[in-house]
Order: structure tokens, then sequence, then C-alpha cells
């Protein structure tokens, strides 16, 4: 029996504001005493309201719109109630009916094996795959609880300075079929966070935490449906095996990963999840439907206790918060506020400035290096120091772009270049002829039209200079000269 | 209408001695039986009243951040707590 | 100078001409609690040397010549529903019962801001869950007007205190007639305000979407001082609106000639005491005679008005206590009492799924046509006039053991909840053989004090009924 792993990711983003979601205490806790970052709303006292801050649901649009997502226009916070003693208030303030963001998407690339040439394993084909975003809605965080012993007593203990921190959950469909893919998602997500500059989106920091839920659907040896395949072809979304699945035919029980900090556990917890699963459902049982955590140390996903048993959250509007009314002008103008993101950038950096993909990909990773990059371009152009050549610096010379400014590196440029020969004197003619005559056997072979022993010869020539920098182009010709 | 009391305990996170269990299923039965009058009633096509207000988009500009209470007032009613921190039983995290 | 005779008015026209100092009257009140409360026990904590601490350094103020205060000087008490800086609050129920909050709610700054002194917090049923205030985990309060008989609730300790003269004035929470009931019950003047205008920061939520903070008072002219004081945005409650506000007092003294005045009959024609009935038709003729234009309207949706709070109510009370959980403060969640768990549950099972469709849906559905019925009739007419209660205070005890008997006493007050509407409550009488208070309430458009404060003073300076005291041990 085949199975095929049905995935699915929810992923919690806390954004970067000054103030919380509900209340205007300072967000900036990382690294401060416990519980001196609240107020009477985020500890839940007696008597507090919420208080929306404006930021924080532009922020969360903002993601909505970058995953390109539909806007509900009209929404309205609820109240999701559950008991915890993190959750100071018995209930979250979130959204359900309406969150602000549905319907989205996210094309990752996704590495698929090449079944053609199963004899040849390392063999894969890179295809675009379209993720859907299921919704992009508002929350508030929890507080923190820390397992300690005191006094010979097992104890939680609270904080509550993560408390109200506004929090933005992403909801994919289970479109994902893989620990590389979800890896893969997850990278490319944070970098478009990181580019909307709403979240630092720092693991560390548990700035970004994740949820993957794994199940695994049996497989018949058959085709897929063509007319589905096609369809999607069609619309230009679906490449190889990606194929959405229709919700009749979703495994009939979910297992959530709870709470991981790092793209790499989420990666691990599903290749384990997946070969757990595998293993109950070859003795013909179905894995628990539950909620697991992953364990760092044992490398492997464990039981929790069930939060409360029976699930029933009593979603209801909250009386407290007026309804959230997004406005064309206001979709507008966030859709303004989106800089270029990395697939766009990367598109334009291949065809404006003729990088490699390779290259593209290190420098549109973080937004500050690609603006860095086409800040030093433009100054370059002053001295017609080409793109590539800067590209090439900045990578290569792992230059610190937070210490050299642009316009520093194009003069460090223009400093090497000017020791540059760009004229051979009789001296290096000499030298030139040396090599080649010392390599017969090289020249011959380029006379036979194997021009690509020139590089060799070149480095020949070089080391025969020692240290002295001519322009390669010229040694190059004047190889040629010779050689014809 | 049945009320199922134990059920609805454990949601609200109270705990009822079977007395009190006996009490409340009748009570509430009674008043659920009552406030189900509302089916008398058509809705249909009426929109639900949330709020009163007719208020639409009150929030507040994300401004330099108010000072918060200091850590002895946060923890000021509290009857467990432990370097600044609130305590509570060990909450079992795994099996 | 008479103790019971005080107004605010006449007591801050009293200190600007040195009649007395503040210290004098502050410990005329607290001499007046100390003797009577511990029989009526309408106050939970006094706060004895706060009060005279601040009277000490008003007259400091005063001999400044410094008493451009609203409410300069002015004793008043709050409901223990308030929380108040440093000062106990408990919501009358022991799972707060040693909870000293670390902030004060937005009305009661502001009140502290206008001058007004502090005498103490007031009774009523735990979490405002009741109209008895028999609910009380501090032991019920009794109507001053007859000891055996409730006050009315849930801000049983603020009508009651005001009745017996011991503050001027004292804040209430209105949820479902919590203001209204208690201060027809005690022949005083409680406002349930617009949903919107005051704001509710500070005050411990029972029911959210339904929660107005309000106010009781000896005079209908003593209300609107207050309100002047207590509406408006603070930024912290998101459902203030704004610019809604303005001045109370204005027009307060305007005659009510040609004002058309709506009598919902849905409310008078079954159900009502013979004795509430006598009172409420002469109430009518009042208005009459001071050249009111006086029909009858109606509000067919009244019926299920107490169905449809009693689905929304407790759901929103349900999360609203979730945050009890004795962790941050207070005790543990067996400490509340049989009310509090029966609508918590009752809430609980209203939003459960499955359920929530067939109840807490169809509820706000109806509570739609509740608030067009008023919106409709409002349309045609400047206010409503209406009976408070269908009946006359009831002996403590009577309902205790029947919870859904008690929940219908609050059958013609629920329905301006619901639909957000100001109403005030005002005396109208008394019954024949008890003498027991009985008030009207008048009813107006959302944002419209003004003009129930113009009409609520025409009937109460035709009838003078608040010049009647009652007789206390």
């Amino acid at each position: 029996m085949k199975y095929q792993p049905v995935i699915g990711l929810e992923i919690h983003v806390e954004l970067n504001t000054k103030t919380k979601m509900f209340c205007r205490c300072s967000t900036k806790y990382f690294g401060e005493e416990p519980n001196t970052h609240t107020c009477p709303t985020c500890l839940g006292l007696p008597g507090a309201l919420p208080y929306p801050n404006n930021q924080a649901i532009e922020d969360c649009a903002k993601i909505a719109l970058a995953l390109g997502c539909e806007i509900t226009n009209f929404s309205y916070f609820e109240r999701k109630n559950y008991f915890y003693p993190d959750l100071p208030k018995g209930y979250q303030i979130s959204q359900y009916v309406g969150p602000f963001g549905h319907d989205g998407y996210l094309d990752i690339k996704s590495e698929v094996r090449n079944t053609k040439f199963e004899t040849n394993s390392k063999s894969k084909i890179s295809n675009s795959k379209r993720i859907r975003i299921r919704r992009v809605h508002m929350e508030e965080d929890t507080g923190k609880i820390i397992h300690q012993e005191v006094e010979g007593e097992k104890v939680s203990l609270l904080d509550f300075n993560r408390s109200g921190i506004p929090l933005v959950e992403i909801v994919t469909e289970p479109d994902i079929t893989s620990g590389e893919e979800a890896k893969a998602f997850l990278t490319k997500l944070q970098r478009i966070i990181k580019y909307l500059g709403v979240s630092d989106a720092d693991m560390e920091k548990g700035n970004m935490r994740l949820e993957p839920n794994i199940s695994l659907l049996e497989i018949s040896n058959s085709r897929p449906e063509r007319s589905r395949r096609v369809k999607f072809r069609a619309a230009g979304i679906v490449s190889g095996d990606a194929r959405p699945i229709s919700n009749d035919k979703l495994p009939s029980y979910k297992v959530e990963v709870k709470n991981i900090n790092s793209f790499r556990f989420v990666e691990r917890a599903i290749e384990f999840e997946q070969k757990r699963q595998t293993e109950i459902l070859e003795r013909g049982e179905i894995p628990v439907q539950e909620t697991r955590g992953w364990n760092e140390t044992k490398n492997q996903t464990v039981s929790q206790r069930i939060k409360e048993e029976a699930h029933d959250y009593r979603y209801f509007p909250e009386p407290d918060i007026p309804p959230i009314l997004l406005e064309q002008s206001v979709i507008d103008k966030l859709k303004h506020e989106i800089p270029e993101l990395p697939d766009e950038k990367t598109k334009r950096f291949v065809k404006e400035y003729g990088l490699s993909e390779y290259n593209t990909q290190i420098l549109t990773r973080e937004k500050t290096t690609a603006d860095y990059f086409e800040t030093a371009v433009k100054e370059g152009q002053k001295f017609k120091i080409e793109s590539k050549h800067i590209a090439n610096e900045i990578i290569n010379k792992k230059i610190d772009i937070n210490q050299v400014l642009p316009a520093q590196l194009i003069s460090q440029i223009r400093e090497q270049k000017s020791n540059i020969q760009e004229k051979l004197t009789d001296e290096d003619k000499k030298i030139i002829n040396d090599v080649i005559c010392e390599n017969d056997k090289a020249a011959q072979d380029y006379k036979n039209g194997k021009i690509q022993v020139l590089g060799f010869l070149i480095g020949m020539v070089n080391r025969k200079l020692q240290g002295k920098k001519i322009n390669t182009n010229i040694i190059k010709q004047e190889l040629e000269n010779l050689l014809k | 209408m049945k009320i199922n009391i134990k059920k609805i305990a454990k949601l609200a996170n109270l705990t009822l001695n079977s007395e009190e269990e006996v009490k409340f299923e009748k009570q509430l039965t009674d008043i659920v039986n009552y406030i189900d009058k509302l089916n008398e009633v058509n809705t249909t096509a009426v929109e639900p009243t949330a709020q009163v207000t007719g208020l639409v988009n009150v929030s507040r500009e994300d401004n330099s951040a108010i000072s918060s209470l200091n850590q002895e007032d946060a923890l000021k009613n509290t009857k467990s707590k432990h370097n600044g921190l609130f305590k509570v039983k060990a909450i079992l995290e795994e099996k | 100078m008479n103790i019971e005779e005080l107004t605010i008015e006449s007591l801050i026209k009293g200190y600007k001409d040195k009649q007395f100092s503040v210290t004098e009257i502050i410990k005329l009140h607290l001499e007046r609690i100390k003797y009577h409360d511990k029989d009526l026990n309408s106050f939970i904590t006094v706060t004895e040397k706060e009060a005279l601490e601040e009277a000490v350094k008003k007259d400091k103020m005063l001999s400044n010549g410094n008493t451009d205060h609203p409410l300069f000087g002015i004793p008043i008490g709050v409901k223990d529903l308030f929380v108040t800086k440093d000062i106990k609050t408990t919501a009358a129920s022991n799972v707060l019962k040693d909870f000293t909050p670390v902030y004060d709610a937005t009305t009661v700054k502001r009140l502290k801001e206008a001058g007004a002194i502090i005498l103490g917090k007031l009774n009523c049923d735990a979490w405002a869950h009741g109209s008895s205030g028999e609910n009380s985990d501090f032991g019920p309060t009794k109507n001053p007007w007859h000891t055996d008989y409730t006050p009315g609730g849930s801000s049983s300790g603020s009508a009651a205190s005001v009745a017996a003269s011991f503050t001027l004035a004292s804040t209430g929470s209105d949820t479902g007639g919590s203001i209204r009931l208690p201060a027809s019950f005690t022949s005083t003047v409680g406002l349930k305000p617009t949903y919107g205008l005051v704001s509710r920061y500070g005050i411990i939520a029972m029911a959210s979407s339904l929660d107005s903070i309000g106010h009781i008072t000896k005079t209908v002219y003593d209300n609107a001082i207050i309100l002047n004081v207590t509406a408006g945005t603070d930024g912290m409650d998101a459902t203030v609106v704004p610019n809604k506000k303005t001045d109370y007092l204005k027009n307060i003294i305007k005659d009510i000639k040609g004002l058309r005045i709506g009598i919902p009959k849905e409310y008078i024609d079954k159900g009502l005491d013979a004795d509430v009935k006598i009172i409420f038709k002469e109430a009518v003729k009042v208005f009459s005679r001071r050249g009111a234009q006086v029909e009858e309207v109606s509000l067919p949706h009244t019926e299920y008005a107490v169905a449809c709070y009693y689905i929304i109510q407790p759901s929103e009370v349900s999360s609203n206590l979730a945050r009890y959980d004795g962790i941050r403060y207070g005790n543990d969640r067996t400490f509340f009492g049989d009310e509090a768990k029966r609508r918590i549950m009752l809430g609980t099972f209203t939003l459960s799924s499955g359920y929530y469709d067939a109840f807490y849906k169809k509820a706000m559905q109806v509570r739609t046509l509740i608030k067009k019925d008023f919106e409709k009739v409002f349309e045609n007419f400047d206010v409503l006039v209406a009976p408070v209660s269908p009946t006359l205070p009831w002996k403590l005890g009577d309902k205790v053991n029947d919870p859904l008997k008690m929940y219908l006493s609050d059958i013609l007050t629920v329905s301006a909840n619901l639909s957000g509407h100001p109403a005030l409550s005002v005396p109208a009488g008394f019954s024949q053989d008890k003498n027991l208070p009985i008030g009207i309430q008048i009813i107006g458009p959302h944002f419209s004090e003004h003009i129930i404060y113009n009409v609520a003073y025409a009937f109460e300076q035709e009838t003078l009924y608040y010049k009647q005291k009652p007789n206390l041990i």
C-alpha cells in the first residue's frame, strides 16, 4: 500500500508593532524581567477592556494581500473561549467567521524526484507548486508558561509579558506533501514577512511558531483523474504531482504537532510522523486524532495531554470591539505600501542585471541586501562598473553591508580596477609566448578546436605574472592571436 | 430539551457535586424551555444584532507605549508566586 | 440643615456660601451610615479614613475659594462592581472578597476629578446577577422604606444608600434593569444611559453588549449633573460613541408642551399589580396636564424580550467570568455562588456547538426586531413612558428559589438594554397599604438623555415625590 502525506500548516507570526494588540503596553519584552510589560487589559484584570491597534490590523491585511488573499471588507473580532493558565481572560480575541484574508496562495519550488529515471535517484525536477492559503487572521498572543521545579515541587510559572502581542495566524490548505516542501514553503513565507517589515520573524525569539498537521492518504496506483489535472494545468496552477485533494478525499484523522520553532524541526517532525503513521496504517489501524509535541532531544513527536477534552470554543462576536470595515481606499493604500516581493525581485534581477539564478537568490534573500546591491549598481553606473561585477564582489567577498556603504564598495572596486593593466608590455608578451611554447600539448588541443583549454593557459600566464594584474580579456586576445 | 449538565459544567470549568448537578439540571432545563420561546418568532432574512452603537473601525494609532504596571502591582493580588512569576500546579505537557 | 433634604445642587451652593465645611458634611453622612447601615446593609466597604482625608483637602480648597468642580465635596457611593484603586472591590462575590484593584474605573476617576468624595463601596447582587440584591455573598440589602422588602437589584446598595440619605449619589450599572428597578423600588432617580455614552472601562463586566453605566440620585437635576461628569469617550472603551455628549442641564427646565409621549401598550396590557396600574394612570395624567400629547403605541416584540435577554446576557456572562480562575487574583471558581454558576452554564450551553444557531444567533436576530420596534415608534414620538416593574417590591426571600420567576421581574426593563436606548426611572408614588415606592421609566431615542431629563424634571416638579423620605429605624 502506498500513502501520500497530506500536510497543512498553521503559522503564528508575532508582529513588530510598538504596542500590544489591545493595549498600550510595549511589545519590547524580550530579555526583560517577567510580568513587567503588563496592564489591566493584557493581564485580564476585572473591568479592563481591549482597544485595537490599527497598525496591527493593517499589518495583518498586508500579509494577507502579499499572499494573494481576498480581503474580507467587513469583519469583526470574535472570542475564542477556552481555559488555560496562560490565557488570562479565559478567551482569546481572534477571528473566526471573517478572517481579514482568505483564499490566497504561495508558489514554492518543489523538487520532485524524477520518476522516469528511477536508476538515478539524484535526478530531480524542479517544479513550481502552488500552496493554497485558507485564511490569514488577527489574534493576540498568550502568556508564557515555564515548567520548573520549585522547592522540590513541579510547578508551572506564568509570565504575561507576551500576553496580547499581536499575532497573525496563517493557515494553509493541506496541499503540502513532504517535509521538504513544508520547509520550502516556510522559508519563502518568512522571506515575504521580512520583506513586508511587519515582523522580525526571528525563530529564536519565537516570532514565528509552526504547527504542521499531518495525515496519510492511501493512494491507488491509477493516475489521478485527468479532468482535474487538466483543469489546474489550464489555470497555470499545478504541475507535476502537485494536485489539491478535494475535501471528501481527506483522511479521517489529523495529527497536529504544536508550537515548533524551527523549519528543520518541522521537516523532521513531518518525516517522523510519516513513518509513525505508516506503521500504524500498515497494521490496519488508524492513527489517533491528537495533538503532539516535538521533542528535540528524542528527535520525535510525543503525545500531549489534550488541552480540553471537547474542543468547543464557543466563538461569538467580541462585544467590546466594533466591527472592522477595510475600505477599498485602505486596501489600495496597503497594496501600494507592499514592496517588491522576493519572486518579482528575483525575476527582475535576472532580467535587468543579467545575474545568474544562484547569485540572484543570494542577493534577494534579505531585502536589505537586495536594496544595497541596487544602490551600489546605481553608483557603479557612473563609473561604468558592471552590475555582475558588483554582485560578485558582494557575494564572493562577503561584504558586510552594515559596515561598507554602497559608495565605498564602488570606490573599492574602482581602486582594484585602476591597478589592472589594460595593455601588454613587451615583457608580458614574452611571458605569454613562453607559456604557449611550454604547453605545447594544450596549444595543439586548442588548434584542434578544444577551446576550453584557453582557461588553463590563462591560468598559467597569470601564475608567471606573479601577482601582476592584467585584464584577463587582453591576455585572452593575445593567446588567441598567437594560436591562430 | 434536556441539558447535559456534566458536559456543560466541564466546558464551563465548574465543579459540581451530585446534588448540584440534579438541582442545576432541573433549573437550567426550565429556563431553556422558556427561552426556547424565541422559536415562535419568524427571523427569516433578519440580520443579527451583536452591537447597538453602529460604530465601525474604532482603533488607535500604534504610538509609543505607555508605562506598564510594575511587577509588584501585576502580582499584587495573587496568592501564589515565585520570582516575579505567577505559580500554578504543574501543567502536564507530555504523557 | 436637614441631611435628607440635601441635594448636589443645594450642597454645592451651601459650600460656596460657607454654610458648612466639607468635613462636617462627610462626617454627618459617615455617622448616618454607621448608625443605620447595620440594618440596611447597603455598603460592603466604608472608606471612612480616606473620605475624611479627602474632606480635609477639600476644606483647604474651600478656604482658598477654589470650589470650581461640578461635584465639589459631594459624598457618593460606588457600586462594588466598579474597580477602585487601592480600595477593595468584590463584585459582591466571595471570588473577589480580598481583591484590591491597581487602577480606577473611568467613571470613578472622573467623579473623583470632579471633586466627589467616595464614602465606600456598595452592595449588589454578586456580579450584578439578580433583581433583588439577594444574590450578594455579603448578605441582602434591605429596602429603607420597609426592611422586610427588597430594594431591587442588582444595584441594591446604590439605591438603598441614596434613599437612606447615606450619600447624594451612587454609581450603578444596568444590564437588564439593574439601575431602574432598584431606583423604582426606593423612590430614587436612576439613569440607564444610551449604550455607548458612558465608558465601561473598569466596571466588572456582566454582559458587555448590554452593560450601561449609570447612577442613582435623589433628584432629576442631580442626576443630570452626574451625567455631565461621566459621559464621553475615554480612549479605553472602544464602544463609546464620540461626540454624543452634551450639556444635560441646559434644557432641563424647559416646559414639555407639545411633546409627543408614547405609552407602549404591551407594557401595561397585562400582569400589572393594581397599585402599579393606578400610579401609572395618575402619572400619564401629569404629562397630559403639562401639555404633552400622550398616545398608546406598540412594541410588538416585547413578549420575547426576556427570552432574548436570557440568551444573550448569560452567553456573554459565561465568557466574561472565564477570567476568574484564581491564578492572578481572587479565589478559584468553586467560590462562585449559585446564580453565577447558573448563568455561566446557561451561557456555555447557548453558545455551544450545535446550539449556537438555535439560541445565540436566533436571539441576536430577535434583538434586531426589538430594536426596530423602538426605532419605528421613535419616528413619531419623542419619548416613551412605562412602568419599571409590573409588581411592587417583593418580600425578601420570595423569589430566591425560583430563578425563572426572578428573571421575569425584568420584563419591562430588558428591552431598552437589548436595543441600547436610554431610560430613566423616576419616583411616581407609593402603594396604598404598605407605602412601597413605585417608579415609572422614561425611554428615549439613542442619545436623547437631555430630552429624558427634561420630561422627568417636569414630572418631578409637578409631583414632588422626591421630597418624601423613608423613616429609618
